[in-house]
């Protein structure tokens, strides 16, 4: 072949040392590709006669996408094309009659692009190629070779760029005519639209993704020499900023004695770690996802309504207000953390401890978490104030610590930073769950708002749902227009004599 | 036999050892125990909104509240979105354009961002005057900026290319605790539902877990063959979701210490970029390079939806605290919401 394939093979090595991140969905779409050209399984290529002439080495997008859904565990056409399209952007294969590298389930004729062109190769191609091959593209006399609009303004640009070194580029682009034009004319037909096809990867079409653009992140990594600088035309010249070099990959570097001593130190915790049987943690997950759902909005339509495709916000406006809905109280039922989580779980919390006479855990509780968010010029005088009032003796709010935990925080204040009482936050949290929490499941102010009793704000209550109701009508999930006007007649009366003055009494609408 | 071949056998022998304490709590596989479960029926989400207004690729994006989020984009600026209105709330100019990270303080008073700069500027939103300024620039990292996370107005997490995350003081400026041990370059973080732990990926292909408080690294989960971009966790805490080049996805629990399950399917050959549960951890959202983004049963490990609609690769993703929404972020300059 033209091009040459030997050169695929051994850069391949090269490559999966230098670009493991962008090298394995290569080597995966490589591998498909390869099959696709399998003599028996892969893809039937054939040449087609047209009008005057034949067109070489050609399948239609159809055969693709068939070839797809049968030998991939591919579910429809839809992702069919999509990886179709995917290997098309990448270059694999292209639409012999277009720049633009997408797949079409049609019968667009494909061909396959040459391995020396192929992705794994690395390429960066230089402009300097990009105006060989421009210029090559003007000198031959062919209407399938004409320039396309941005590719005529690329070459203007280059030759700009390039002014004082464009004679030997002119010669470099009339050397390779030459040498096309001695090769066989179908052989020609094919080098030629595989050649055009590595140029629309690596200089699109303005407007087409480029797939060789590579992620920041990434690409500050891979600064190394080992990229194929080599011309795409072997051209060997000054023009060249510097030659290719092949520095060994780096080897990986051998651990160090305190290395090793850290690492079996670090081996031994994890050895001695206990771990929980996977049927625990399987049970687990699968019961927490559960009890979840409904409250996840991708499984279970929210009540009253998704926002986002509603246009609705009462969701959020019940939220933000002080009173609790019951779907909200009931997940406080879950466990403690969601009571905690919940600004208003918090304040129901404390007002039943304080019924209680008992809320001075929760309160250190909250004074702790606070304390972690606060600047680090107010932590000393908050621990100190924390410590007063709940662990001093004498404290006002005397909590009950064991004595582990508060021998060590005596000695934190002593030194005060954020985490001064974590030991004994952490003692405190664990009593909560066991008993102030399990208490205020199950005291009757909980159950009552579990059960919803409404306040007497009815009318507040009636005309936000009149509001709802005109708004379900108006987008169109509402009842049939002559229900609606009815109805509408009838809240209308109903609002008005709230408003006359029937305020005080509520009962009696 | 030398000292050093002594240590080296004693290593090897621990991973061994470590192996098979694995193993040895692998009564039922997840698959086994969810056999009888479900699949999550077809979930098809829709484009709500799309936020146009950056100029060029969007490389991060991360919710402050229901509906207010922060984005970073490759045209050198910081946008905070009221996402419902597609509003612009803040439009903040930044001082390199190379940006790779955003994040949005819980209180809603922060944004910060990161990049190839190794800084991590942090602005404040309620200004006096109403003008968004820079509060601070924490520098110290030796490499790019990857990711960060605000645990409260004055501590924030960074992850950088220089192999380390860092705990900062921010109104110090100062690092208050380094976690190194990975061997490659760590490029994203997540933090648990606590605050007392996070979690951080990295191109050594592995995930580990740090206690904050005393900058431990307490576990170290392996088995991606490729760099990790994007981590996270299950919202129970108990379980980390990573996100990989080799296009796999993987669950990992912290109790019992083993990857419980893999994402990934024949017909899928490019990276992950991005991921996110959704609120109840039922579903995977995973943004990949080929463009979409899809939904996996987290339990079953099948695919049931996907979100097309980006005309270039995904490159981030957040589910809003409430769980209404998700926000995919791309290279098309677009942020899409859908539900």
């Amino acid at each position: 072949e033209a091009f040459g394939t030997s050169y695929h093979h051994t850069s391949l090595h090269h490559t999966a040392e230098m670009f493991s991140c962008v090298f394995l969905s290569i080597v995966q779409m490589e591998d498909v590709i390869a099959r696709m050209q399998d003599e028996k399984n892969g893809i039937p290529i054939r040449t087609v006669k047209s009008f005057l002439s034949k067109i070489p080495s050609v399948f239609s997008g159809s055969d693709i996408v068939q070839w797809l859904l049968k030998n991939l565990c591919i579910e429809d056409q839809v992702e069919a094309l999509h990886l179709g399209t995917l290997m098309a952007a990448h270059g694999y294969f292209f639409p012999i009659s277009d720049h633009v590298l997408t797949l079409k389930d049609d019968g667009t004729f494909y061909r396959f692009q040459t391995p020396y062109f192929w992705p794994s190769n690395c390429w960066e191609p230089e402009n300097t190629d990009y105006a060989v091959y421009l210029c090559k593209r003007t000198m031959q006399n062919k209407a399938r070779l004409e320039l396309a609009d941005y590719e005529a303004e690329s070459l203007a640009r280059l030759q700009r760029a390039f002014a004082r070194k464009w004679e030997f580029i002119f010669m470099q682009a009339e050397a390779q005519a030459k040498v096309d034009k001695k090769r066989d004319k179908i052989e020609r037909k094919i080098l030629d639209s595989q050649e055009r096809a590595f140029w629309d990867v690596h200089r699109p079409v303005p407007g087409c993704v480029n797939t060789t653009e590579v992620d920041i992140k990434k690409s500050s990594r891979m600064k190394n020499p080992h990229k194929t600088r080599k011309s795409v035309y072997g051209l060997q010249n000054d023009i060249r900023s510097h030659s290719p070099t092949h520095t060994p990959a780096p080897e990986a570097k051998q651990p160090t004695e305190e290395e090793l001593r850290e690492q079996i130190k670090f081996g031994q915790a994890q050895l001695d770690r206990h771990r929980l049987k996977m049927s625990k943690v399987a049970e687990s997950l699968l019961s927490y996802t559960e009890q979840y759902s409904d409250y996840d909005p991708f499984l279970c339509t929210p009540d009253p309504s998704n926002p986002w495709i509603s246009d609705d916000t009462t969701f959020w406006e019940m939220e933000a207000s002080k009173e609790p809905g019951q779907t909200r109280v009931r997940r406080w039922g879950f466990g403690i953390n969601e009571v905690l989580k919940d600004p208003i779980g918090r304040e129901q919390f404390l007002k039943f401890l304080e019924s209680e006479f008992s809320s001075e855990n929760l309160r250190f509780w909250l004074a702790v978490q606070e304390l972690k968010k606060r600047p680090i010029r107010e932590v000393p005088t908050r621990v100190q104030e924390i410590w007063e009032e709940f662990l001093a003796p004498g404290a006002p709010s005397a909590i009950n610590v064991d004595s582990k935990s508060y021998g060590k925080t005596t000695q934190n204040v002593k030194d005060p930073g954020r985490y001064a009482f974590e030991d004994a936050q952490e003692h405190i949290y664990k009593l909560m769950k066991s008993d102030s929490y399990s208490r205020f499941i199950r005291s009757s102010a909980y159950q009552e708002l579990l059960q919803a009793k409404k306040k007497l704000g009815g009318i507040q209550d009636r005309r936000t749902s009149f509001e709802k109701f005109t708004r379900n009508v108006v987008s169109g999930s509402g009842p049939a227009p002559s229900v609606m006007a009815y109805l509408t007649y009838q809240t209308a009366a109903l609002v008005r004599r709230s408003l006359s003055g029937a305020l005080s009494h509520p009962q009696t609408l | 036999m030398g000292e050093m071949e002594q240590l080296r056998k004693e290593a090897e022998s621990l991973k061994d050892e470590i192996t098979a304490a694995r193993k040895a709590v692998q009564d039922l596989t997840l698959q086994d125990h969810v056999a009888g479960t479900a699949v999550v029926g077809r979930v098809q989400l829709k484009t709500r909104k799309t936020l146009r207004g950056h100029l060029s690729k969007i490389y991060a994006v991360h919710w402050g509240d229901s509906k207010l989020c922060v984005s970073a984009s490759q045209d050198g600026k910081l946008i905070v979105w009221d996402s419902y209105t597609t509003n612009k709330v803040h439009a903040i100019p930044l001082k390199s354009s190379w940006v790779m990270t955003c994040s949005y303080a819980p209180s809603g008073n922060m944004v910060a961002c990161g990049g190839l700069d190794n800084m991590c500027s942090i602005y404040n939103l309620k200004g006096k005057d109403g003008n968004v300024k820079v509060m601070r620039e924490l520098a110290a990292h030796t490499g790019y900026l990857s990711c960060c996370r605000f645990l409260n107005d004055n501590e924030i997490i960074t992850s950088s290319g220089d192999c380390t995350c860092v705990l900062w003081d921010i109104e110090t400026g100062s690092q208050k605790t380094v976690f190194a041990g990975h061997l490659g370059d760590c490029m994203s973080l997540g933090v648990a539902p606590d605050f007392n732990t996070f979690i951080s990926g990295a191109c050594d292909f592995t995930a580990k877990l740090w206690d904050i408080r005393d900058g431990q690294c307490r576990q170290t989960f392996g088995g991606h063959e490729s760099d990790i971009n994007a981590i996270g966790f299950f919202p129970n805490g108990n379980a980390v979701i990573t996100g990989s080049d080799d296009a796999s996805c993987k669950l990992y629990d912290l109790r019992s210490d083993q990857e419980l399950i893999t994402y990934q399917d024949s017909g899928i050959m490019c990276g992950v970029t991005s991921l996110a549960p959704s609120l109840s951890g039922r579903l995977i959202l995973a943004g990949y390079d080929d463009f979409n983004c899809n939904i996996w049963d987290s339990l079953k490990a099948e695919r049931v939806g996907v979100l097309s609609g980006h005309d270039n690769r995904v490159s981030c993703i957040g589910v809003t605290p409430d769980g209404m929404a998700c926000c995919t972020g791309s290279w098309d300059s677009f942020l899409k919401i859908w539900n």
